[in-house]
């Protein structure tokens, strides 16, 4: 179980088609749960949020959540799939002790979203991935297995169960084998889900933090010998819950996979487990893949059959396509191709539209979020925006800049004050004590101090050799522990060597 | 005995209503007779699993404050109820018969309970059963059997003896059961009493813990029809906790049942069910229910002979539905959250406890059955078994229509025999099985059905009953002909059949009281007729 065998990616290509499925399971924000009146916010204490049907105590009956179904219904449809004129929720029976009743109310053979489609653009190719269903289900509760050196429940001393998210709506929205990406393959899963995310906050159905498992990726991937119209055995990793760790997973299994295959092995048919710190998936669970979950239709709910009114009622509530909300925003923003890929690319395509919103140029939002923050989400391999970093700070910064309060390597160190919490930018200025120096006095001291101290440069200034100021302006921003405004330097050292 | 708690419930509520009585006073009375009569595992008819004597005093002089200030809640306010230990109750045990909810205490009150608390009726305590309602004899229940009070050494019938039993033995006027395959018709019929399964949906099924949700209906255990049909109208409707209930205002069955009473019965047409008759019914059952089949047409309906040809298969399509549910209901008795914990030795994980709990917890029965199911809802067996099972379903249901076309109700034998001896069958479960043959077919189509005392047989002197089924949403049919059938059957008796049943203070007397009615059967009709010469 380490990373010992794996085949180089080019390798893998050269010798191999991948084939990639992705299942994305998106916790609704609804009020309350799908199938009871207890609220569903995150991070209450533990068990405060349960009644008598989330708890699945004697007797307690379901009731479907119709915020819910519109849910499910315009998500399906913004993925332009086909929505059941009746179906029915099933019980997939299983035992785990977060699992109030041992079995979950999920879909079936009847989901109420089916055969639908969504193009993902990468390096300015379009992917179409095909949806094959979105299905209604509840989510399950949560164990923390307490002792033990892996937080697994082997070995621990005990584990406790935290039933309030038990019972919150979940969507599953599962794609057809996505086939033909080849060495794409990791920037499509990348690409699908973080388009599938925008999708889900434009729709605004969910908080769709990842950080914080509100979507959850399991990925699915297998190799066939290159050339062939097949599919091969394929394994199954589940939650991977960022953006950055969807495009590793995929690439870790990929060249798994290679090596196993290329040795003359067979893949075993599998669930994995993805290791976000070790970047590594490894394998299995208590559960196996060809458990016999024993679906039976659930006899306590009518089947859920949406008027075709109703369904084109809640079309008509759909935002703008995706597509084409992106083309309008290039064209708004002035971005180049290249700028807006990355944008996408970077999912900072959201984050950039709500700086922009708040208050900050176009360039400015682009500079911030692909620049400083994406370094600090790479560095810290967190998701771009579980940064604690939000537009409308990034936009209060660029004001601070703007109206050099602060200038850009200050910026840095505000946001240095944002990723620690602390406070607004304004507050972390002041805290921090990073405003520029705007005393006229202090800054034309520095300067005569800088010029008395660098003749021989004075002199080359005087010269009307203007680019060996340079020389002078770091001189005096070291003075000035770079509080000052580096532009107002230079005009100073100009005017007093002219 | 005191003589009050031989009265009906609407007898009693005219009582208290006239102020002649309290409900404190009434409530005593019960609960002294329960003290009385009810006895244990061991003895008595052990109706009773929980009795609640300080709830129900502090309920029933609630009752008579709110008479008091002239705002009585309901027409049966201070007239106490037992109800069936499978409905959850507040405050108040509730094990369905089971040893792996021993001492679990519900946080919440079924609707059906809820609505009997608002009305202001006293719980007396909660009811023996057979385990989550598996079984037809009252036997599987994990806290001893509940006796049959017209022969202690009888079964009281399943699942709902200990309902059924507190009725026939004047322990409560009133009961709530449950009806899965004719768990309130069955003891009904093998007690003298009166029991109805609603229209499915009818009654929400709130807080029922679910034997097959497909199936269940809470209904009224009675001894009367009247009474009945007052308990139907309190505890229906519709109720949005349950998506299952069906929105429709409840219809008016005391009308139906007063109308029934006053003995006319011209222009309706009764089918006679011709595959619920013949080899394994007892003759005396069947004598019974030719007399009384004679009265109604006495009464001036049209009688025919109508076939439901696929009512032989239900009993199979039943016994692969109700596991199949079952196992999936019963896998959150798992010692988790709530009821009995195992703790094998050693270092157990969650599954070793889940799995002692569930070996320790579940009796024979409720096993075979969760073995059953699960096995019946297997990849690869779903189609051959419970798919099959739902395809037998939807021809029942076919047969049920084509039968209402042609007659306005249905009528049977509740069950093919009177009360058996308790163990005689507990080895057989396929004998068990088939006591429930007339009544499993309204469950598996949704139908409302009741079932009213007919008589005693002549072989055993013991009660049978008669069953009348309606189609979805009529149940003032089955109030109608019921109590017609009931009026005719007490006028011919000169008397409630119950008062025939052995006195339960003397011991011994169940076994002389029995000989007693060996006489009594034959009368029946015999009675009638008299009384009819005489009139
Ligand atoms: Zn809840």
């Amino acid at each position: 179980m380490n990373t010992a065998n794996l085949l180089g990616f080019d390798e893998v290509l050269e010798r191999f088609d991948p084939a990639l499925g992705l299942e994305v399971h998106v916790e609704l924000h609804t009020a309350t749960k799908m199938f009871c009146g207890c609220p569903t916010t995150f991070g209450g204490e533990p068990n405060s949020q349960v009644c008598p049907v989330c708890l699945g105590l004697p007797g307690a009956m379901p009731a479907v959540n119709v915020k819910a179904v519109e849910s499910a219904i315009r998500i399906g449809l913004a993925l332009n799939c086909q929505i059941a004129e009746w179906c029915r929720f099933a019980r997939k029976n299983y035992f785990y002790p977060d699992m109030p009743k041992n079995f979950q109310t999920s879909q079936y053979d009847e989901p109420i979203c089916f055969d639908g489609y969504m193009d993902v653009d990468v390096d300015g190719e379009t992917f179409r991935v095909e949806i094959e269903r979105a299905h209604m289900e509840e989510d399950t509760g949560k164990s923390s297995h307490i002792g033990g050196a892996t937080g697994r429940i082997h070995g621990a001393d005990y584990s406790l169960v935290d039933y309030n998210r038990a019972g919150i709506p979940l969507i599953e929205i599962v794609t057809r084998p996505i086939t033909g990406a080849g060495d794409k393959a990791p920037a499509v899963a990348r690409a699908y889900v973080a388009q599938l995310r925008d999708l889900i906050v434009a729709l605004d159905v969910s908080d769709a933090r990842m950080d914080q498992g509100s979507i959850r990726a399991d990925v699915n991937l297998s190799l066939a010998p290159k050339g062939q119209d097949t599919l091969g055995t394929r394994t199954e990793t589940k939650n991977v819950n960022s953006l950055r760790s969807v495009e590793r997973a995929v690439r870790f299994e990929m060249q798994r996979h290679g090596a196993i295959l290329a040795d003359g092995g067979s893949i075993l048919q599998e669930t994995r487990h993805w290791h976000e710190d070790t970047g590594i998936t490894t394998s299995g669970r208590e559960k196996s893949d060809a458990e016999d979950y024993r679906y039976f239709p659930e006899p306590d709910l009518v089947p859920v059959a949406p008027s075709r009114e109703w369904v084109e009622e809640l079309r008509g509530t759909l935002p703008e396509n995706p597509t084409v909300k992106r083309a309008r925003l290039q064209a708004e923003w002035g971005f180049s191709d290249l700028e807006m890929r990355d944008t996408v690319g970077a999912g900072a395509l959201l984050l950039v539209e709500a700086t922009i919103a708040a208050g900050a140029s176009a360039q400015s939002a682009r500079k911030w979020w692909l620049g400083e923050l994406a370094r600090r989400a790479n560095d810290t391999d967190t998701s771009i925006d579980a940064l604690g970093v939000t537009p409308a700070d990034v936009a209060a910064v660029q004001q601070l800049v703007d109206a050099k309060t602060i200038n850009d390597k200050l910026a840095r160190k505000v946001f240095e004050g944002l990723y620690a919490g602390e406070g607004t930018p304004a507050e972390i200025v002041e805290k921090r004590g990073l405003a520029v120096v705007s005393d006229e006095g202090a800054l034309s001291t520095a300067v005569d101090v800088a010029i008395a101290a660098n003749p021989d440069i004075a002199d080359k200034i005087r010269d009307g050799k203007v680019a060996a100021a340079g020389a002078l302006i770091g001189a005096v921003m070291k003075e000035m522990r770079g509080q000052a405004d580096a532009g107002r330097v230079r005009e100073l050292i100009l005017e007093k060597l002219s | 005995m005191n003589d009050l708690i031989k009265k009906s419930a609407a007898e009693l509520a005219e009582l208290l209503a006239a102020g002649e009585i309290t409900s404190v006073e009434l409530t005593q009375a019960h609960l002294d007779r329960i003290a009385e009569v009810d006895g244990d595992a061991d003895s008595g008819v052990h109706a009773f699993l929980h009795v609640d004597a300080d709830g129900a005093l502090a309920q029933a002089r609630a009752s008579d404050a709110r008479r008091g200030a002239g705002q009585p809640a309901h027409r049966l306010d201070g007239v106490p109820i037992a109800v069936k230990d499978v409905l959850a109750t507040t405050g108040l045990p509730t094990t369905c018969g089971s040893k792996i909810l021993q001492g679990w205490v519900p946080p919440y009150d079924a609707t059906v309970v809820a609505k009997v608390k608002a009305a202001g009726l006293p719980i007396l305590g909660k009811t023996n059963m057979d385990e989550f309602a598996m079984g037809s004899s009252t036997e599987h229940s994990g806290y001893g059997p509940t006796r049959n009070p017209w022969d202690l050494t009888r079964i009281p019938g399943g699942s709902g003896g200990g309902s059924a039993a507190a009725v026939a033995s004047y322990e409560a006027p009133l009961a709530l059961g449950t009806d899965t395959g004719g768990s309130i018709r069955q003891p009904g019929a093998v007690t003298g009493t009166v029991g109805v399964k609603p229209t499915y949906g009818g009654v929400s099924r709130y807080g029922l813990v679910a034997l097959a949700n497909s199936l269940d209906q809470v209904g009224p255990v009675t001894r009367t029809v009247l009474d009945s049909a007052v308990l139907h109208e309190l505890i229906g409707g519709h109720d949005r906790r349950d998506s299952t209930s069906i929105d429709q205002p409840v219809g008016a069955y005391v009308q139906a049942a007063e109308q029934g009473a006053a003995g006319d019965l011209s222009g309706l047409k009764v089918g006679v069910i011709s595959e619920l008759a013949g080899d394994g019914w007892q003759p005396g059952v069947m004598s019974r229910f030719d007399e009384s089949v004679q009265l109604l047409v006495e009464a001036g309906a049209e009688v025919v002979e109508v076939s439901c040809p696929n009512f032989v298969h239900a009993l199979a399509a039943y016994y692969l539905i109700l596991p199949a549910e079952a196992s999936s209901n019963l896998a959150k008795f798992d010692a988790m959250r709530y009821g009995l914990r195992v703790t094998p030795e050693g270092n157990p994980s969650a599954e070793d406890v889940m799995r002692a709990t569930r070996d320790a917890g579940f009796g024979d029965e409720v096993k075979r059955r969760i073995i059953i199911g699960t096995y019946a809802l297997s990849s690869g067996y779903y189609d051959a078994y419970y798919g099959q099972a739902q395809r037998v379903r939807t021809l029942i249901a076919r047969d049920f229509a084509a039968a209402f076309e042609q007659v306005d109700v249905l009528v049977s034998p509740t069950a093919p025999t009177t009360a058996f001896k308790l163990g005689e069958k507990l080895d057989d479960p396929m004998a068990m099985y088939m006591n429930d043959l007339a009544t499993i077919p309204a469950n598996l189509a949704g139908v409302p059905g009741i079932s009213v005392p007919s008589g005693l047989a002549d072989e055993d002197g013991l009660p049978a009953g008669f069953q009348v089924l309606a189609p979805v949403l009529a149940d003032d049919r089955l109030y109608r002909v019921g109590a017609a059938l009931e009026a005719r059957l007490v006028k011919a008796w000169g008397g409630p059949l119950l008062d025939r049943a052995p006195g339960l203070d003397t011991p011994g007397s169940s076994l002389a009281g029995h000989s007693t009615t060996e006489a009594a059967p034959g009368s029946s009709l015999a009675g009638h007729s008299t009384t009819e010469e005489m009139a």
